[in-house]
């Protein structure tokens, strides 16, 4: 493949100044790490939320000390409100899922490495990404702003359906203006993370390096590239229907607003609008982000095993494709979280179908992933066990699928904590296990230290075992049919649930604690870890040419030129177990 | 480290199948005529997801154990039929369970869905509101009097906004804070949503079903066994969401007419 | 909680005393409300859906939008002077409406603008009490059992009704009153007006269902003159 012009379009000047290079900077490497932090941020106050949703479960009458002084109308005498908990909860699906979710394994990795594994000086439009992490952080800090206001954060769950997301104040506390902060600010995310996957799009399909053809990118690569194709079209739904929703709630519009209804006493002046609409609207952008949220973590956790393993996948291709028709099928699908909604039931057999048939790329992806385990030379570390435990999480999480993906099962366990069990472990569990183990692998490379392995494995031990202790009996209650989105257990059937739920309270407090040990280890090792070599895993990518931390234009000037396939390991005549990509040296492939 | 992985995944997988086999957490004792379908399909498809869940934890476990932290220089090899065989099987096994499931699956769903209610159904309209259940029965004349949200008057008791004073329908409409119903007849719940979005959920009865504001929406059913059950709200409408509750009282015929002829004398 | 309702009455009567309005040994309005015609029934409240509050009930208690008395005495009904008497300053006791039984006690509450209001939780139920204000700022609040009491006040005068949000069937009106000349009228229908300087005043009466009436009555020294009001009951 010839150099194309664009990359000599791409080469810039080194960047100069503080603000230039740590702050408003163009290199995606800086956007990377800065979307990561943004991450983390977002995931210590998601926690923190769910600590407290936890705590007040199963110790409603307990004062939380100092509570009142944060917000004294939702814990007064600091005792959670009812109100309160559910704008915690909201807060709690809105951070994890946009600022977690899709910021870390997606954003914050693929920015990273996306364009060092293809070999490219930086991101097709670094101006384009470094205002995609600006609008980002705008979206989030519109978003916590909704804590600091009088009225307090909205308590329409993530989903924010409609009407109760609508019809504005008359809805209940922080349906005024905090309702109207979450809209801003995941219209403003979109904006965000459409430039975000514009970027991948382009940089991808233009920025490749010499020999570097398509299948000769990494998985994780690949995983990026499917994300972004995703995450376009997916965001382009979701802009919309947030600006309909703020329309219906501040213009007098009724998308999603029918006549006759009275909330709170007040006859609402709006007429002709869908509440479904809404739900079609979300959950047409809310499934695909599902799989935006696992895919990256499914791409990374393959680089790492395969690095690991010290031998190939049994078929990178398979792997490829089965994402593909992940990122396809999940178009198909976004009825299953409407079977019971009142759409029309013939509809929701139709959707069930593409449901249950996108679990055969993903068991494909799960029996490629264990089958090349068989005969492999498995090195144990950190990353390697986080990216072990991914596969159990992810078998774990997806087998819970098979029910809610059956309309008829679904009539039991839709809104119960069947369901909370099944996002968890697939979202919240499986894909942070997928972070984790990019952070344990990466981290070299991206900071110029070594994490603490010793720290890492602990880590890693109390987290595997915390967190099967709390998604695993949220299952066993939804079993049972308890309710989801609950503030109090007040039914007669739930009274005999509360020890199981105290289990998961203080399995969820322990982990959490645990993870005190990463934030410990990110931070002493940024400034106190052992030096980095250039490859500390004998890797075979790109990102394993260059110095730790690289330089502002990765490759230093020079333009990479590919010769392998990306894991080129266990090779017959070669002199380690593993040629490099860039490699001069004959290979197999 | 490796093989300590293999044995704390063997642990927690049996320790996840524990209280599944041993029925630890289970929903109650079914009281409609449909449940038996659900409950069917659930108990197939859990043998199906626990065995799954089980093997794969098992093998991961096990591949750990043998291939991690082997001697330097040990000699790679692949898993024999290579990825092929692992397309095929996913295919064949996963494509013939899940078809399987869906198939059969969809009777069950039929059954609540596709048949339409009889027409001898006993008729009692059901409004949710922020946040309570309240039920309605059309009374001797057997028509239901219009509602009028405009009307709404809760302090004195009139939740669906009945006009009685104009229209002689609503009258005897017997409005109920419990959903009153007689055993072994079917009942055809209309739903009304007063303000937000509710849903309908009997965990006994086997039915959940979402209020949509500005739809009407509909369940049938029939429950064989009286007896008061809870009927809970399970669609986030607000504050109040997790206080949204009400009682299904299934009585015996007799009961049943002494209860509406009690309800009718309070009017 | 009748005698409740006397107390915070005398209460507010005695603290009046020490303004400039109400005279010790001044001219009092007193009478009767009474209703003609078929009033609506008071009909038995359901309270299953909250078991703590059910159980305090050996036969459910009723609504009290309309609460009759021997002689249709008309009780709940705010008597007060709404024209001819000075503005006065707010007594520092609060106005207590306590939430008990899953019920509002008293079912009206009358108070002073800008008067401390007290709201106490005494169930085991988290209540969210809505006091439905047009006028002035309309608020919601939580309170889950065992917080503090919400303590807020109205800057201006109203006729508020009050609802739970958690429990639809509880009902009740906040009065707020722009002086200390007002009475709820108690079983028999009658109330009392006492320690009115001379002039002339307009005496209202407010019944959260049958609506407001006025009369004309003139004070000259210390001397009683009897207001009546009679209101028209609608069976629906």
């Amino acid at each position: 493949m010839e150099e194309t012009s664009a990359q000599q379009a791409h080469v810039h000047a080194p960047p100069e100044g503080f603000l230039r290079k740590y702050v408003f900077s163009l290199d995606h490497k800086v956007i990377g790490k800065q979307y990561y932090a943004l991450a983390l941020l977002a995931v210590s106050m998601g926690m923190a939320l769910s600590w407290l949703m936890r705590f007040h479960l199963v110790w409603p009458t307990t004062r939380i000390p100092g509570l009142e002084l944060i917000s004294k109308a939702g814990a007064p005498g600091g005792i959670i409100t009812p109100e309160y908990y559910l704008s915690l909860l909201t807060m709690h699906g809105t951070l994890m899922v946009f600022f977690v979710l899709t910021n870390a394994p997606f954003a914050a990795f693929g920015n990273f490495f996306l364009p060092i594994q293809i070999g490219a000086e930086d991101m097709a439009f670094p101006r384009f990404n470094m205002m995609s992490f600006w609008t980002t952080l705008a979206a989030f800090l519109v978003l916590i702003l909704a804590f600091v206001i009088p009225d307090g954060p909205p308590i329409s769950g993530w989903t924010s359906y409609a009407p109760l997301s609508a019809v504005g104040k008359d809805a209940g506390p922080g349906m005024g203006w905090g309702m109207n902060l979450w809209a801003i600010s995941i219209a403003i995310f979109c904006i965000g993370s459409l430039l975000g996957a514009l970027n991948f799009i382009a940089t991808t399909l233009d920025l490749r390096a010499k020999g570097m053809t398509l299948m000769r990118m990494p998985i994780c690569t690949w995983a990026w590239f499917i994300t972004s194709c995703i995450a376009l079209l997916a965001f382009a739904v979701l802009l919309p229907a947030c600006i309909l929703l703020i329309l219906d709630r501040t213009a007098g519009t009724s998308f999603f607003i029918p006549s006759g209804l009275v909330v709170s006493d007040r006859l609402q002046p709006h007429s002709g609008g869908s509440p479904l609409l809404w739900q079609h609207l979300f959950w047409f952008f809310g499934h695909p982000e599902v799989y935006i949220a696992i895919l990256p973590s499914m791409g990374i956790v393959s680089h790492i095993l395969i690095n690991s393993m010290r031998k190939p996948l049994l078929s990178a291709r398979v792997i490829i494709y089965s994402m593909m028709s992940i990122g396809f099928l999940s178009w198909m699908v976004w009825g299953h979280h409407m079977f019971v909604s009142g759409m029309n039931p013939f509809s929701s057999l139709l959707f069930s179908f593409p449901t249950l048939t996108i679990t055969i790329p993903a068991t494909i992806m799960t029996m490629i992933w264990m089958g090349s385990l068989y005969g492999a030379n498995i090195r144990i570390n950190a990353a390697s066990l986080f990216a072990l435990g991914f596969i159990s999480m992810f078998v774990s999480g997806g087998v819970s699928g098979f029910f809610l993906a059956q309309p008829s099962i679904d009539i039991v366990l839709h809104a119960t904590y069947f369901v909370v069990g099944h996002f968890h472990m697939v979202m919240g569990v499986a894909s942070i296990f997928g972070v984790f183990a990019g952070t344990y692998f990466w981290f070299g490379k991206m900071t110029g230290r070594m994490m603490n392995e010793t720290l890492g494995q602990l880590h890693f031990w109390l987290t595997f075992i915390g967190t099967y202790c709390i998604f695993m009996p949220f299952h066993y209650l939804g079993l049972v049919g308890n309710v989801r989105r609950y503030s109090a257990f007040v039914n007669d059937y739930t009274g005999p649930l509360l020890p199981l739920h105290k289990f998961i309270t203080i399995a969820a407090l322990c982990t959490g604690a645990a993870q005190l040990i990463f934030i410990f280890n990110l931070i002493y090792s940024r400034y106190k870890g052992a030096p980095a070599p250039e490859n500390p895993w004998n890797g075979t990518t790109l990102e394993w040419s260059i110095p730790s931390p690289p330089p502002w234009n990765n490759f230093g000037g020079k333009h990479p030129v590919i010769y392998h396939d990306p894991y080129q390991y266990d090779v017959k005549g070669s002199k380690g177990d593993y040629i490099m990509q860039d490699s001069p040296e004959p290979s197999a492939g | 480290m490796g093989k300590l992985f293999a044995v704390v995944l063997v642990i927690i997988a049996l320790a996840s199948a524990y209280p599944i086999v041993t029925h630890m957490y289970v929903m109650p004792e079914d009281i409609s005529t449909h449940g038996h379908q659900i409950d069917e399909q659930l108990s197939d498809t859990m043998a199906e997801a626990g065995i799954s869940f089980l093997l794969a934890q098992f093998v991961l476990a096990f591949f750990v154990w043998t291939f991690a932290e082997r001697k330097v220089g040990s000699k790679l090899k692949n898993f024999p039929g290579g990825a092929k065989v692992m397309v095929a099987a996913a295919f064949i096994l996963v494509g013939t369970e899940v078809l399987a499931l869906g198939v059969f699956g969809q009777r069950a769903w039929a059954n609540v869905y596709f048949t339409p209610p009889r027409p001898d159904a006993l008729q009692i309209q059901a409004q949710a509101g922020q946040f309570a259940f309240y039920f309605r029965y059309p009374g001797v004349d057997g028509k239901f009097g219009a509602i009028h949200p405009d009307k709404i008057d809760e302090g004195n008791q009139n939740y669906f906004g009945l006009d009685p004073a104009n229209e002689i329908e609503s009258r005897d409409d017997i409005v109920s804070a419990e959903l009153a119903i007689p055993v072994n007849r079917e009942i055809h719940l209309m739903m009304h949503a007063k303000d937000v979005g509710h849903s309908f959920y009997v965990r006994e009865l086997r039915i959940q079903q979402d209020f949509v504001p500005g739809l009407d929406l509909s369940v049938h059913f029939t429950a064989t066994k009286t007896g008061r059950y809870e009927i809970v709200c399970t669609q986030l409408c607000g504050l109040g969401h997790y206080n949204m509750k009400a009682y299904l009282n299934v009585m015996a015929q007799d009961d049943f007419e002494k209860w509406m002829k009690q309800k009718a004398s309070e009017l | 909680m009748r005698t409740k309702q006397a107390f915070m009455t005398g209460v507010a009567i005695l603290a009046a005393v020490t303004t400039t309005s109400a005279v010790p040994g001044g001219g009092t309005v007193s009478g009767k409300v009474t209703y003609e015609g078929t009033p609506a029934k008071q009909k038995p409240i359901d309270m299953s859906k909250e078991p703590s509050c059910a159980k305090q009930y050996a036969t459910p208690t009723t609504t009290e939008t309309v609460v009759t008395g021997p002689n249709n005495a008309l009780e709940n009904v705010v008597v007060y002077i709404s024209a001819g008497a000075a503005d006065e300053p707010p007594p520092s006791q609060s106005a207590v409406f306590t939430q008990k039984g899953c019920r509002y006690i008293p079912h009206v509450l009358a108070f002073q603008v800008n008067q401390p209001l007290e709201v106490l939780n005494e169930d085991q139920t988290s209540h969210n009490i809505h006091p439905l204000a047009k006028i002035n700022r309309e608020w919601n609040k939580s309170q889950p059992p065992g917080t503090p009491p919400i303590v807020d006040k109205y800057d201006k005068m109203e006729f508020i009704p009050v609802k739970c949000n958690v429990h639809p069937w509880m009902h009740g009106t906040f009065a707020v009153l722009k002086n200390s000349h007002y009475s709820i009228s108690s079983g028999d229908g009658g109330f009392s007006l006492p320690n009115l300087p001379p002039g002339k005043y307009t005496v209202t009466a407010y019944h959260e269902s049958y609506g407001e009436q006025s009369q004309e009555v003139t004070i000259a020294g210390s001397e009683t003159k009897s207001v009546n009001f009679v209101f028209k009951a609608k069976p629906y």
